[in-house]
């Protein structure tokens, strides 16, 4: 024990901050979210230089820093490429534990989107063939877990 | 120095209050081509990129590499420098100091802000101390306008007096297509805008705008190749005074940390009479005020003469030291690339581009950042190769 915390109380200040935010999504992530929410459908895009499809879709390809042009839409499943099964529950995770986390290779993209799979946690492996599952159309709002999970097939 | 710089090329987005159209990459983009554009390279050209915006404001942390969909940083050195509303200066200092160190010979300085997308004021106190500060002067109005009451106490200078910067930033803004407020106004229109924090009315500051400022820099060789007529960095400075609030209460001494940088700079670049030495002044003036007294401290005119040095035109396009012709911050205010619009609308000056808002013949350009707790950039440009 430090000598000086005998005669001084060492004094705290609690503090959050509290910054509301309100993040546009753009014209071509709006596009992409509003075909999860209106039709049900994935929507990947293609860069004009490489042909790399990404999902979720951007207006600009990282590597070659020109535009993505054409829209490509994908199959609802895919291939798990890699992933973790989450045994801790925390506030900021979208669902209580268990879960996992899996980079999910959607058929026609060439690239995974991360989402999450709920159920037949024990069936889980590298290379399962997993289908999205929609939300209930009064529950979805334009939002990436308008997906409400992935199932294993 | 081991390399002279210069800046070769510039881009701006057209600022505007809201951007639902795009992402904060995608915006940053379109800036980023435009510079890129306007010296004729493409990304694989830039060697490093320097990139800032106002910490909490989008709530990014990893702004450099979030950014890289927009600023081309794929697989290239680059890194984030944030330092509050002078962060547009610092970036391009940066960014100099880059090329000037012989390192990097071509490097992309960026600013960026989608105000839109939070609360200024909830994010900007964040700046502050936790313990002793963030209490008080939220957001950026109560700071500036105990300044200006102290000003207006000790020279006797008016509402009015402050109220001719916002009319002559304003109308210089319309000559400035990428300008985000773009209505004419009056004395009137500023003197019956509602008061916010005695003395400054809405009017007397800075919108808030979603937009995005690139500015190439270049080293000497390749300065010439990539630009009929390079803007050379002539000279930086940056000073940081207080950053305890109550510190700053000496305002009867002027904008200290104005004074001593560009004092520095004006030292360098070998300038003994600023107002008449140079051709145009980018100032980053977050309030009317600051238009007045800010331009002591640059020594354009003597203590307490501001009011007067404004009111007699001097600063206007076709005074002895034009302030502003891009509109400045009164018009456009994406906090991140403030400063670095008044860098780059500095230099646009001296290359000779800056079409309705031209200038004739430009020199030598001053351009200024502040922030933080009243925290000052200086940079000077020139045609000459120096
Ligand atoms: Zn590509």
């Amino acid at each position: 024990m430090e000598k000086w915390l005998e005669h001084v109380e060492p004094l705290t200040f609690k503090g959050q901050i509290a910054v509301p935010y309100t993040w546009w999504a753009g014209e071509t992530g709006s596009l992409f979210l509003m075909g999860l929410r209106d039709k049900e459908t994935i929507m990947g895009c293609r860069c004009n230089s490489c042909g790399t499809v990404y999902v979720p879709p951007r207006r600009t390809c990282a590597q070659c820093f020109t535009d993505t042009g054409e829209w490509v839409q994908l199959g609802n499943k895919g291939t798990v490429q890699s992933y973790t099964i989450v045994r801790f529950s925390h506030p900021l995770q979208p669902v209580e534990a268990p879960f996992a986390y899996a980079m999910i290779q959607l058929d026609g993209a060439d690239v995974s989107l991360v989402h999450l799979i709920k159920k037949d946690l024990d069936k889980l492996e590298k290379g399962v063939r997993v289908r999205a599952c929609f939300k209930e159309k009064s529950e979805r709002k334009g939002h990436i877990l308008d997906i409400d999970g992935f199932e294993i097939i | 120095m081991a390399q002279k710089v210069a800046i070769v090329g510039t881009g701006q987005t057209d600022h505007k209050s809201h951007r639902p159209d795009v992402t904060g990459q995608e915006m940053i983009r379109e800036a980023v081509d435009r510079a890129l554009e306007d010296c004729g390279i493409t990304i694989r050209d830039i060697d490093a990129i320097v990139i800032g915006n106002m910490d909490h404001f989008e709530s990014i942390n990893y702004v450099d590499n979030w950014s890289i969909e927009g600023s081309g940083g794929f697989m290239k050195p680059i890194m984030k420098v944030t330092t509050g509303g002078t962060t547009g200066a610092s970036v391009a200092i940066a960014a100099y100091y880059h090329v000037a160190s012989g390192m990097f010979d071509r490097v992309l300085a960026i600013g960026w802000e989608k105000n839109s997308e939070s609360d200024t004021t909830g994010a900007i106190i964040t700046c502050s101390d936790p313990i002793w500060d963030r209490f008080s002067y939220s957001g950026a109005i109560p700071s500036l306008a105990t300044e200006a009451t102290a000003y207006m106490k000790q020279y006797g200078a008016t509402q009015e007096d402050a109220a001719r910067v916002a009319v002559r930033d304003r109308n210089n803004a319309l000559n400035n297509p990428h300008a985000h407020l773009q209505r004419p106004i009056t004395l009137e229109d500023v003197m019956s805008s509602p008061m916010l924090a005695h003395p400054i009315k809405l009017l007397d500051v800075c919108p808030r705008t979603d937009g995005a400022c690139a500015v190439v820099f270049a080293a000497d060789g390749e300065a010439q190749r990539l630009a009929k007529k390079p803007a050379w960095i002539h000279a930086s400075a940056v000073r940081h005074t207080y950053s305890w609030f109550g510190d700053s209460t000496d305002y009867d001494a002027g904008l200290v940390s104005l004074a001593r940088a560009s004092q520095e700079a004006y030292k360098k670049a070998g300038i003994t009479d600023p107002s008449r030495e140079l051709d145009v002044a980018e100032l980053y003036l977050p309030y009317t005020y600051a238009g007045i007294k800010w331009i002591e401290d640059l020594k354009f005119c003597g203590r307490g003469e501001g009011a007067k040095f404004v009111r007699e035109g001097n600063t206007n396009m076709d005074g002895m030291i034009p302030v502003n012709p891009s509109g400045g911050v009164i018009s456009t205010n994406c906090i991140g690339a403030t400063a670095l619009l008044r860098v780059a609308e500095a230099s646009i000056q001296v290359m000779g581009k800056g079409g309705k808002r031209q200038l004739p013949k430009v020199n030598k350009a001053l351009a200024t950042g502040f922030g933080g707790c009243f925290w000052s950039d200086v940079m000077i440009l020139g045609a000459e190769r120096s």
